[in-house]
């Protein structure tokens, strides 16, 4: 294997931990709005991810760089190529990130009700947005033979991109539900298992159509075994979170954004953006990666602290292992 | 196209935007993160109550300080792909590296161990509490080292070759990136000015509360029991911040002036654009400032010192320092084109390092006066010895205690000069990258030539725009929180977990509580929540 092949593979490992981890408190925070009734039900589904969100949200900012560095090409165009898009998404994930944090610092009413307004829309548009973004890379874009993205917004808004969107989208709200199901205690846990087992049958209903449509248009053997994976995955899914089994329903909606994501790349290989102008003009792995000792650097730092990261990411959900309920949550600060 | 609204220029203003405000909130969180982490360290040790109070309050200051520096970060990621295409895909090779190692090994120490920190009071041991915001502080150390590296690289290529086959620049050398002298200095100015700011805010906001009680006691309020606490806390707050700025304000100075001769050897049209120096000159002179056009060929009024910008480039003070005429000839020699075309903003130069260091450094002197006026018992004769719970009296000789007018006056301009650092900080960036036009990579590619091809004006004006409201609404929203906290003084009737939390079994609980039993325990509100 090439190291431009191994640095493919190490995005997507990126990719996917991004979608893993910040895909359920993305759910979180959309499931502000559909699941919690009060305030205290809004504060319990937020403080089970109030001490990750922030190191789950650096999976972006390290697949981001990791592209820079291992692929400059592909960095260039893709984030200058979707430049609305992903100013939409960095602006959600400011305000998010500040919502988050601000919220609770004032005893006011209006304050809180405007922070949990921004915090399920900053949610709910860079979840939908991905989507349509990665839809949009594994179909292709008119890119031009400087490899520069010469096509308008609107062609990123197609079908299958915003079908893409849906399936990201519903995907990521059922895995919060499924993880709020996991992390809380009480009325909130009954209810959130109620609503991933809804929200996962349209995730499914979504996934497959996108998946069997990606299949046909950019395909291949392994990305068919990929999808299957995707699609019994969030079936077991569904059938343990139906039987309470709230651990496997949550590793197995996690397995199903793995392979969903697996899938995109598999079928995009050796592609990185494919050019609908001319395949030819097509960034590839080989064309638009760095050179041997960049790649080989960065190889060892990746090796070594990408241990290390989950090891110290998994020690900290085990701290916070503990459920929390409506009970769990303190006074609002005053002053 | 409309000059003033081409590509290069809005991608300029956006990138000099977001990044000036996101450098607004790095050098506090750098510096509040160690200093909050020294107050957590000092509680530990000695278990007194009023480290425990100053941790709580800076951090929580922290807090609402580092989620703007971590959101407007996530902006700078992505930047350099969205509006500068043509310049990752020639740097990527290099510049790629330190940014990925940045992600890979700092913003994931600070992001996961902030988590543990914030809302692990009740479930840590302190001492790995504790370490939880060491490691925090030793993330942002190393996560400005490396985008630093990054920077530096620009200002000074270094460790690559330009590749034969694709025309760009290629790594040969990681360890020259990440080691070069300018790396390593921009590095320790860069920090050291830091926290010449964390201090500065200690200071100003521990002033504050000391002399609020101090005017108290002056109209003859009595000091009631919480008052002391919260006067012990900021007394022990303004030691440190004052021992601070001094130790960071010396710091600064020299790596400042390292910096400039590695600048002037390898950047001359900076250190010229600096000084508005438009002819050779030997003995060259400093210029305290000047009147008139600095535009133009001759300064029409100036106060300047002689020999000094000698001894900023040469460490002599009668060597020729080139001018700005003589730099620009030979730069257009090299590199074509004319002259005019390697002169960067004059103007915004040549004040933008004045206001550097004129504002940090006066920070750097309040902290000079106010640690000799607010020295130590050992200093003072007896009957002007102070307790630790008391507002110190500003002492001018051991038994010489400053006037009325002076006091009041000296208490103020701690307070005002809270954020001179901050301003400096944000002149002395732009300094650095205005100074280096009209290159991006010194010497290598243009800014010009570095912008998105296929990014539209349009869209270009919406980002600016988009990016500009909302920096500005989160910036009253966060100076108005800031404000309320620092106002609230540290919380002092809050106390710590009476019991060390255990790791393993149900979370530690507060003496009583856990004595009653399994159940209670488990239903036990979290020490903090969102
Ligand atoms: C509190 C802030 C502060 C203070 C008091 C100073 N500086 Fe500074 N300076 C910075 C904050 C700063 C900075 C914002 O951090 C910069 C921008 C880039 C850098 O490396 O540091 C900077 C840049 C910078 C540069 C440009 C480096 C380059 O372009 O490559 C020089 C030559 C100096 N400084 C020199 C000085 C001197 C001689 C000082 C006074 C004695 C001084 N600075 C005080
Ligand atoms: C946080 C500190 C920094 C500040 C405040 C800052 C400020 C600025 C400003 C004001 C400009 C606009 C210059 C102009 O209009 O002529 C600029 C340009 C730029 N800076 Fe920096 N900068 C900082 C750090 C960095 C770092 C660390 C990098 C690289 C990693 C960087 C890369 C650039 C680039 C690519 C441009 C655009 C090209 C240009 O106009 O020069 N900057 N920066
Ligand atoms: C223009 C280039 C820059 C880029 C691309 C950049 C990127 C980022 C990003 C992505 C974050 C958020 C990290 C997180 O989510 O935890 C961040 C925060 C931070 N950056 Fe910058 N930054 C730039 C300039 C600088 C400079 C010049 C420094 C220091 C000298 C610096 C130091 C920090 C620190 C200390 C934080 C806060 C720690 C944290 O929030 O995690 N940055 N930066």
């Amino acid at each position: 294997m090439h190291l431009h092949d191994v640095w493919f593979v190490l995005i997507a490992v990126l990719w996917t931990g991004y979608f893993f981890l910040e895909g359920f408190d993305f759910g979180i925070g959309v499931l502000t709005k559909l699941l919690a009734r009060d305030e205290k039900e809004r504060r319990v589904l937020i403080n089970t991810i109030g001490p990750v969100w922030d190191g789950n949200e650096v999976w972006l900012l390290t697949a981001g760089g990791a592209t820079f560095a291992a692929f400059p090409d592909w960095y260039a165009t893709l984030f200058s190529g979707f430049y609305l898009p992903l100013l939409i998404i960095l602006v959600c994930l400011i305000v998010r990130g500040v919502a988050f944090e601000y919220r609770a610092k004032r005893d006011d009413a209006r304050w809180k009700r405007n922070w949990e307004h921004a915090i399920f829309f900053t949610s709910l548009l860079p979840a939908f947005l991905w989507g349509v973004a990665f839809a949009n890379i594994v179909r292709g874009v008119p890119i031009n033979a400087d490899k520069d993205f010469t096509g308008t917004v609107l062609d990123l808004l197609s079908p299958y991109a915003l079908l893409g969107g849906v399936v990201t989208l519903t995907l990521f709200t059922f895995h919060g539900a499924v993880f709020a199901a996991l992390k809380t205690l009480g009325e909130v846990r009954t209810r959130a298992r109620a609503m991933a087992g809804v929200l996962g049958l349209v995730a499914a209903a979504a996934a497959s159509a996108f998946l069997v449509w990606t299949q046909a248009h950019s395909g291949n053997a392994r990305s068919l075994a990929a999808l299957l994976v995707a699609v019994v995955a969030l079936a077991i899914a569904l059938a343990c979170n139906r039987l309470g089994r709230e651990g496997w329903s949550f590793a197995l909606s996690g397995v199903t954004i793995a392979a969903v994501v697996a899938m995109l790349f598999l079928a995009l290989f050796p592609n990185v953006m494919p050019s609908t102008t001319n395949p030819a003009w097509s960034l590839t792995v080989s064309n638009a990666s760095s050179s041997p000792y960049t790649l080989k650097i960065m190889t060892w730092v990746a090796g070594i602290m990408t241990p290390l990261v989950l090891g110290y990411q998994a020690w900290t959900y085990w701290v916070f292992r503990k459920r929390i309920g409506t009970q769990h949550i303190p006074d609002p600060i005053t002053h | 196209m409309d000059l003033a609204l081409a590509p290069e220029t809005l991608a300029r203003w956006q990138f000099g935007i977001t990044t000036v405000y996101h450098f607004l909130f790095v050098p506090l969180t750098i510096s509040l993160s160690a200093i909050t982490a020294g107050f957590e360290t000092a509680w530990v040790r000695t278990g007194k109550l009023k480290y425990f109070h100053a941790t709580k309050f800076w951090g929580k200051l922290f807090l609402i300080n580092i989620a703007m520096g971590v959101v407007t970060g996530i902006v700078q990621e992505f930047q350099f792909g969205m509006n500068w295409s043509d310049y990752s895909r020639f740097v990527g090779d290099v510049f790629g590296a330190p940014l990925a190692m940045e992600a890979l090994i700092a913003f994931f120490f600070e992001s996961t161990f902030i988590g543990l920190w914030i809302f692990g009071w009740d479930k840590l041991p302190k001492k790995l509490h504790c370490a939880c915001i060491w490691i925090v502080s030793i993330g942002t150390l190393l996560s400005a080292y490396f985008i630093l590296a990054a920077n530096s690289w620009m200002q000074h290529p270094n460790g690559y070759r330009i590749s034969p086959h694709t025309g760009r620049a290629q790594l040969t050398s990681i360890w020259t990136v990440l080691t070069q002298n300018t790396t390593l200095v921009q590095a320790f100015h860069t920090l050291t000015a830091s926290f010449l700011t964390g201090a500065a805010f200690v200071v100003g906001i521990a002033s504050y509360h000391l002399w609020k009680a101090k005017r108290r006691q002056n109209a003859g309020g009595t000091a009631t029991d919480k008052d002391r606490k919260k006067i012990g806390a900021m007394r022990s707050s303004l030691r440190t911040g004052l021992v601070l700025a001094v130790i960071a304000g010396l710091g600064t100075a020299v790596s400042g002036d390292t910096l400039g001769k590695v600048m002037f050897e390898q950047q001359p049209m900076k250190m010229a654009a600096a000084e508005a120096l438009w002819d050779t000159q030997a003995p060259a002179p400093f210029s305290v400032f000047a009147v008139g056009d600095v535009n133009k060929g001759h300064n029409t009024v100036e106060l300047s010192v002689p020999g000094v910008l000698s001894f900023l480039a040469h460490s002599n003070f009668h060597e020729a320092v080139p001018g700005i005429n003589d730099v620009a000839k030979q730069e257009a020699a090299r590199y074509g084109g004319k002259p005019e075309d390697y002169i960067p903003n004059i103007f915004v130069t040549f004040w933008g390092f004045r206001l550097m260091i004129g504002f940090g450094m006066t920070s750097f002197v309040a902290g000079l006066i106010g640690l000799w006026t607010t020295r130590g018992k050992r200093w003072l004769a007896p009957e002007f010895r102070t307790g630790e719970d008391d507002v110190p009296r500003l002492m001018l000789t051991p038994r010489r205690e400053m006037s009325t007018l002076l006091t009041r006056w000296s208490w103020r301009i701690g307070i005002l000069t809270m954020g001179f650092p901050l301003i400096a900080n944000s002149f002395g960036w732009v300094f650095t990258e205005m100074g280096r036009q009209p290159w991006v990579v010194y010497g290598l590619m243009k800014t010009r030539n570095a912008v998105s091809p296929g990014v539209s004006q349009t869209e270009v004006i919406v980002s600016v725009s988009a990016f500009t409201l909302l920096y500005a609404i989160l910036a009253v929203i966060e100076v108005r929180l800031m404000v309320r906290y620092a106002k609230a003084g540290p919380v002092t009737d809050e106390l710590p977990p009476a019991n060390d939390p255990r790791l393993r079994g149900s979370s530690g609980g507060t003496g009583t509580e856990s004595d009653s039993g399994e159940h209670a325990e488990s239903d036990k509100p979290m020490a903090f929540a969102y």
